[in-house]
C-alpha cells in the first residue's frame, strides 16, 4: 500500500512537471524543429508558388558556381575573421580597466559604453549610413582634422564599405560583450592577484597567466554568440549598404532574404543557402569548443 | 599603478565613452535641426523639432506604427514570460534525466539561425491564411508565435530558479496549494526581479526586431517601427531632421526601460553565463 502511493505520487510528480514544460517543448518544437526539417526537404526542391517539384542535389551543385553566393559567404567570413576578435579583445580590455577598484566614474563609464547594445539595429544602421556617408560627419571631422585630402567613399567603395560594416557592429556589440566580462571578473578572488604581484608578475603577465585563463568560458560564450550573430548578419547590410556597392557586403541572410523575397523567389533554393549557415555555426561552434578544451 | 599609465587609462576610457555616446547625442541635436543644417554638420541644437515632428506625421501614420510595435512586443512580453518561466520552473524544481535531455535538446534551437527559419515559417504562415482565421501571413499572430518562445529565456529562467528556496514550496503544499498554484502565488511574486529583467529583453528583442516582421508584414497600416525607419532612410532625398525625430521617438521607449531598470538587464545579462 505505501510503497505503491508512494510510486504514484511520484509519477504525478512527473507528470505535474511534464505539463510545466510541455508548452514551451510543443513551441520550440513547432517553430525552430520543424520548419528546420522543412527547410531540408525544402533545399531539394525548386520552382515558385504551387510548382514546387523534387530536384535531387541540383540547388547544392549550383551553390558551387553561383558567383554570388560565394561573394555573400566570402564577406560574412571576411566580417568575422575580422570583426569577432577585434570586439572581443576590445570588450576584455575595456572591462579589466573598468575593474579596477581605484577607477572613479566607473558607473558612468560602464553605461556609456553599454549604451549602444539598447539601440535598435535599424536606426543605428540608419544613423551610421548618414555619418558614413560622402558628406557626412566622419568624412567632415577627419577633412577638418587634415587627416584626409579628399573624402573616403565609406559606403560606395567595396573596401571601406565593409570598413564601415564593421566599425558599425563593432561600435553596437563591444559594451554587449563586456557585461559579460565585467561579470566574469568581479568572480575572480582578488587575493590571486595579490599573490602574482608579491612573485614579481608584470600587469601583462598578470593578465596572460590568470584573467584570460579564468574569462576561458565567458570567452568561449561570447565567441560562440558573436559567431551566431555575425553568420546572421542581415539589418546593418540592408540598411547601410543595401549589400553593395556591388555584391561587396552582401551576407548570407541578405542573400537569403534576396533569394526568397526580392528575386524571382525560388524558396528551394534559399532554403539551401540558409542550411550553409547552419553548417557554418555547427563547425565553428565545435571548433571553437575544441580549441577551448584543448588550452585547460 | 604608475600615474603615467593611469592617465592613458583615463584617455582611453573618455575616448571610448564619447565614442559610444556620440551618435545619441547627434541623433538628438540633429532632430531640432534643418535637414541642410544636418548634412553641413552642424553640432548645435536648433529650433526645428516641432516642425520636424509634424513633417514626419505628415508622412507616415506615427501613432498607427507606435500602437502596431507596442502591442506586438506588450503581448510578446507577457506570452514569453509566462512560458519561459512555466518551463525554467518544471526543468528545475520538477528535475529527471528525461527532463535534462529535452532541456538540452531545447538549447540547441538557440544555434538555429533565424535566416534559415524564415522561408519554412512564411510557407506555413501562408498555408494557414487560407484555412485559420487570425494567424495567416500579414496579422499580429504570425508576427508573435515563432518569436516568443526562446530558449535562451527558458535557461534564464531555470538558472535564476536554482536560487529559489524550495521550502517555500514545501510550506505552500502544507497549506494545500495545488502544484500550480504554488507556481502562481509563492513562486512568481518571490523571482520579480527575474520577471523584469526578462521582461526587458524580450520587450527590446520584440520592439526592435526587424527581418520576420519585414517577411511576415505585408500592408502599409500594419508596420512596426523598425520597417518605417528603414524606409525612411532609404529614401534618394532624405530630410534628415524628420528621420533623426522618427529615431529618437523609436528609441525613447527602449532606452526609457533601460535607465529604470538598468540593474535587473544588467544582473539579468550576467546572470546568464553563470
Amino acid at each position: 500500500m505505501r510503497s505503491e502511493s508512494a510510486v504514484r505520487r511520484r509519477s504525478n510528480g512527473a507528470l505535474t512537471g511534464w505539463m510545466f514544460v510541455i508548452v514551451a517543448v510543443v513551441l520550440i518544437c513547432a517553430f525552430y524543429f520543424y520548419p528546420m526539417i522543412q527547410a531540408l526537404l525544402l533545399s531539394f526542391k525548386t520552382g515558385t508558388g504551387a510548382h514546387i517539384h523534387f530536384n535531387g542535389v541540383d540547388n547544392y551543385k549550383r551553390l558551387f558556381t553561383d558567383k554570388v553566393f560565394i561573394t555573400a559567404l566570402k564577406n560574412t567570413c571576411i566580417f568575422l575573421v575580422i570583426q569577432v576578435p577585434i570586439m572581443i579583445l576590445l570588450s576584455i580590455f575595456i572591462s579589466v580597466l573598468l575593474n579596477d577598484s581605484k577607477l572613479k566614474f566607473k558607473g558612468f563609464f560602464r553605461t556609456a559604453i553599454f549604451l549602444p547594445s539598447v539601440t535598435s539595429l535599424v536606426a543605428y544602421s540608419v544613423v551610421f549610413k548618414y555619418m558614413f556617408g560622402t558628406d557626412g560627419l566622419v568624412n567632415l571631422a577627419l577633412t577638418k582634422m587634415h587627416l584626409i585630402s579628399a573624402p573616403i567613399q565609406w559606403i560606395t567603395d567595396p573596401f571601406w564599405a565593409k570598413i564601415t560594416i564593421i566599425i558599425a557592429i563593432t561600435w553596437r556589440w563591444t559594451g554587449y560583450n563586456m557585461i559579460f566580462y565585467l561579470s566574469g571578473l568581479q568572480n575572480i578572488d582578488s587575493s590571486i592577484y595579490e599573490a602574482a604581484r608579491i612573485d614579481g608578475a608584470s600587469a601583462f603577465r598578470q593578465f596572460r597567466s590568470i584573467t584570460i585563463p579564468l574569462l576561458k568560458p565567458i570567452i568561449l560564450f561570447t565567441s560562440i554568440t558573436s559567431t551566431i550573430g555575425t553568420l546572421q548578419l542581415f539589418d546593418e547590410v540592408m540598411n547601410i549598404t543595401k549589400g553593395g556597392p556591388g555584391n561587396a557586403t552582401m551576407s548570407i541572410s541578405q542573400y537569403i532574404y534576396n533569394l526568397s523575397f526580392k528575386y524571382t523567389p525560388d524558396f528551394g533554393y534559399a532554403a539551401t543557402v540558409s542550411y550553409t549557415i547552419v553548417i557554418l555555426i555547427v563547425l565553428l561552434s565545435i571548433i571553437q569548443f575544441k580549441v577551448a578544451g584543448d588550452r585547460k | 599603478m604608475t600615474k603615467f599609465k593611469r592617465f592613458w587609462m583615463y584617455v582611453f576610457l573618455i575616448l571610448a565613452a564619447a565614442v559610444s555616446i556620440f551618435p545619441f547625442l547627434w541623433i538628438l541635436v540633429s532632430s531640432t535641426n534643418l535637414s541642410k543644417d544636418v548634412s553641413n554638420g552642424r553640432l548645435l541644437p536648433g529650433a526645428q523639432l516641432i516642425q520636424n515632428f509634424q513633417h514626419l506625421t505628415e508622412q507616415i501614420n506615427l501613432g498607427q506604427a507606435l500602437w502596431n510595435s507596442g502591442r506586438i512586443a506588450v503581448i510578446t512580453t507577457v506570452l514569453a514570460l509566462l512560458v519561459a518561466s512555466l518551463a525554467g520552473y518544471g526543468f528545475e524544481i520538477y528535475r529527471s534525466r528525461a527532463k535534462d535531455i529535452v532541456f538540452n535538446i531545447l538549447l540547441l534551437s538557440m544555434m538555429i539561425p533565424f535566416a534559415s527559419l524564415m522561408v519554412p515559417l512564411y510557407r506555413m504562415f501562408a498555408q494557414f491564411s487560407g484555412t485559420l482565421p487570425f494567424i495567416g501571413v500579414d496579422t499580429v499572430a504570425s508576427v508573435i508565435l515563432p518569436t516568443f518562445t526562446t530558449a535562451f529565456l527558458i535557461f534564464f529562467f531555470r538558472q535564476s530558479t536554482k536560487m529559489f528556496p524550495r521550502e517555500l514550496l514545501e510550506a505552500g503544499r502544507i497549506d494545500g496549494l495545488s502544484e500550480l498554484g504554488l507556481f502562481f502565488r509563492v513562486y512568481l511574486p518571490t523571482m520579480k526581479t527575474t520577471y523584469a529583467a526578462g521582461a526587458i529583453i524580450t520587450f527590446m528583442s520584440s520592439w526592435n526586431n526587424y527581418l520576420w516582421p519585414l517577411v511576415v508584414l505585408q500592408s502599409p497600416e500594419k508596420r512596426t517601427i523598425p520597417l518605417l525607419i528603414s524606409n525612411l532612410g532609404s529614401s534618394y532625398s532624405p530630410d534628415y531632421g524628420m528621420i533623426m525625430v522618427a529615431i529618437v521617438i523609436s528609441t525613447l521607449p527602449t532606452a526609457l526601460v533601460f535607465f529604470l531598470m538598468q540593474k535587473h538587464f544588467v544582473a539579468g545579462m550576467t546572470g546568464s553565463v553563470k
